[in-house]
């Protein structure tokens, strides 16, 4: 009853208007127009190194945005990478003694468990995504609170510390990373069976059931997928801060990262996801802080434009899907 | 079409089916008054393992702390009954505070009136943008959280200003006032839980918002009102959070900027615990109610062991969060077979 039929976006295509292009491109010319009135009003924006201070700081949000925009391609949503994200952190002082490997993979397998508990309570006992992810949410950063025992901990490890501050030809070692994580999940999600099995899973659960697709490892898998990013962009803010704060770190990432996919042009409703728009979308959110903040205006101001700019993309959005 | 048949049945509150007979009927209770059991239980226990959880000023420190959060509650209990959720009303708490304390300064009425006002239309437009525009309510309560607080930081100068309720006021009383040892607080949000309750079970309103929860579709062939609750349902829960967070400004006598992060979902975690469903169609305030309660006891709890960490309370409560709705899921499976 939602679901318009198949023959419709066609006959849309041969007359593209204005709403048409704006739901498909209009994140792209928005981050376009921002980054041209910077270059021309905002001093010092084109340097290299405020560049890179954008692109820096923006990445932990790409790499959360890119497994939400999985799990909201299934109908879900996460609630709990912000935890998760302080979880992983927490883990970090624990095991650095024994080396950068070891920690890594602890704090990884935190969000791998996160992941697959949150998946569990979605697939295996029905939960609604909200209520699943609600628990580890108010959880989560409880238990990275009782794992830290409330402290914030100085990292000394080099090796850490290098995963926040060191280049590989002159691009900082997160934005790489989260570079490669998007060209990966764009993949994973075009040309994989399981990218697929997930797409068809979020636009019709029923019928992916009657397809004989695994709905439930999909499920499962998607939570995991996400939960892992979480722990990983965990790991690297971590990194760059130079401590682990398990009380601070990751807070509000959730809602920053469904914005990041709703702007992008993510559909809520599952189904469709669209990698790109998501890098995109948490860039264009980046930009007009960044704008805002250095034309003078204060946060007030950015959160309110914040909020002008998701309800707009979603007003447009919305139209896409009653034509 | 059999369409109207079906989509009747399914928009009844399931409160309003006959209760089936035997071991269904025992799990229907539980399923109704779990929490309230789980409450008294745990109560019952900590009386006896420690001595000063029982003792009067205990009550009354807990009734107080918890009478904010459950008014914002009740509010999201009706809004979730109808399917929705509303992200918004930790910020909305806040700002309600502050423009109480800034309105404090010419008397109790505007101190009342101008956050339930403002409050109220930023659930209007809520409601308005999701009910008439048709956008996702969690998208929707998510925009107007981050500007409630954008318009919060606007009002105190990006926090740098504090507003103070003036001292000895007949507002600032409001809040710390005592009437046989509870606080005025404590009062306001029973009146209230008692009103939200006879508007919920005992009128059309009521029936509508179960209505409208259980199958929006139905509701709308049924001919009732759906826009129009779902609007009111929005309207309510924000002037509500902004009424509690007078009050809160009355009991601190100043309005607070850096509070109500996170409030939304300690709401959402209560009215779940308390039995109500998150897909809508089902519920009770009195569940809230109890749902809050727990909330505050074990937070309490922890508080009385001392050598714990207080960071043990939110794992207690996750874990609260799981136990309680896979049981629910697990009982209404039962029920269905």
């Amino acid at each position: 009853m939602t679901h318009a039929p198949l023959a419709l976006p066609r006959k849309a295509a041969a007359r593209p208007d204005v709403t048409r292009l704006l739901q498909r491109y209009g994140v792209y010319l928005a981050v376009a127009l921002l980054l041209v009135f910077n270059a021309l009003f905002t001093e010092h924006f084109l340097t290299v190194a405020n560049l890179r201070t954008q692109l820096v700081q923006v990445a932990p949000v790409v790499i959360v945005a890119l497994g939400m925009a999985l799990v909201i391609g299934t109908e879900g949503v996460d609630l709990s990478v912000g935890s998760t994200m302080a979880l992983a952190s927490s883990l970090l002082p624990l095991y650095l003694g024994y080396g950068l490997v070891p920690a890594l993979l602890v704090a990884l397998l935190a969000g791998v468990v996160v992941g697959a508990v949150n998946g569990s309570l979605v697939a295996l006992v029905g939960l609604q995504p909200i209520v699943a992810t609600l628990a580890l949410f108010v959880g989560g950063r409880g238990l990275a609170l009782v794992i830290a025992d409330g402290q914030l901990k100085q990292i000394q490890n080099t090796d850490l510390l290098g995963l926040g501050t060191d280049s590989l030809l002159g691009v900082p070692l997160v934005v790489l990373i989260a570079g490669v994580l998007a060209l990966a999940v764009a993949f994973l999600v075009q040309r994989t069976t399981f990218g697929r099995q997930l797409v068809a899973v979020g636009g019709n659960r029923a019928a992916a059931a009657l397809a004989g697709l695994p709905v439930r490892r999909v499920l499962i898998g998607v939570y995991v997928l996400c939960g892992m990013l979480a722990a990983l962009a965990g790991v690297l803010a971590t990194a760059r801060l130079t401590a682990s704060d398990p009380s601070a770190l990751g807070n509000l990432m959730e809602l920053s990262a469904i914005t990041a996919v709703v702007v992008g042009g993510t559909p809520l409703t599952g189904g469709s996801i669209r990698v790109l728009g998501t890098v995109t979308g948490a860039l264009l959110m980046q930009l007009l802080h960044a704008t805002l903040v250095s034309h003078n205006l204060h946060d007030s101001t950015a959160q309110l434009a914040q909020a002008a700019i998701i309800l707009v993309a979603v007003y447009i959005a919305r139209e896409r899907r009653s034509r | 079409m059999n369409l109207l048949p079906t989509a009747t049945a399914t928009a009844v509150p399931a409160r309003s089916r006959p209760a089936p007979a035997g071991p269904g009927r025992a799990l229907e209770l539980l399923r109704r008054q779990g929490v309230l059991a789980v409450l008294l239980l745990v109560v019952l226990v900590s009386s006896f393992v420690f001595p000063a959880f029982a003792s009067v000023d205990n009550a009354r420190s807990i009734t107080v702390q918890v009478s904010f959060l459950s008014i914002v509650a009740l509010g999201m209990t009706m809004v979730i009954i109808t399917g929705g959720i509303d992200l918004s009303v930790g910020s909305v708490f806040a700002l309600g505070g502050v423009l109480a304390a800034w309105a404090s300064q010419w008397g109790a009425a505007p101190a009342l009136l101008v956050p339930i006002v403002v409050c109220g239309a930023i659930g209007l437009v809520n409601g308005l943008l999701v009910a008439r525009a048709g956008m996702a309510p969690f998208i929707v309560t998510l925009a107007s959280l981050l500007a409630a607080r954008g318009l919060l930081l606007a009002l105190t100068h990006e926090g740098a200003t504090t507003y103070l309720v003036p001292r000895g006021s007949f507002f600032a009383e409001l809040g710390q006032g005592t009437v046989g040892g509870f606080g005025y607080p404590v009062l306001v949000a029973l009146a209230l839980f008692a009103l939200g309750g006879l508007v919920l079970q005992r009128t059309s309103l009521g029936q509508s918002m179960f209505a409208v929860g259980g199958s929006s579709d139905a509701a709308t062939l049924m001919g009732l009102p759906v826009a129009r609750t779902k609007v009111l349902v929005y309207v309510l829960s924000g002037l509500l959070a902004g009424l509690a967070g007078a009050l809160n400004a009355a009991r601190l006598s100043s309005g607070v900027t850096i509070i109500g992060v996170g409030m939304e979902l300690d709401a959402i975690s209560a009215v779940v615990i308390g039995g109500t469903l998150l897909v809508g169609g089902a519920g009770s305030v009195s569940g809230t109610l109890w749902g809050v309660l727990l909330l505050a006891v074990i937070q309490n709890l922890i508080n009385q062991i001392g050598s714990l960490n207080s960071s043990y309370q939110s794992v207690v409560s996750g874990g609260f969060l799981i136990l309680v709705v896979v049981t629910q899921r697990y009982l209404s499976k039962v029920r269905r077979t």
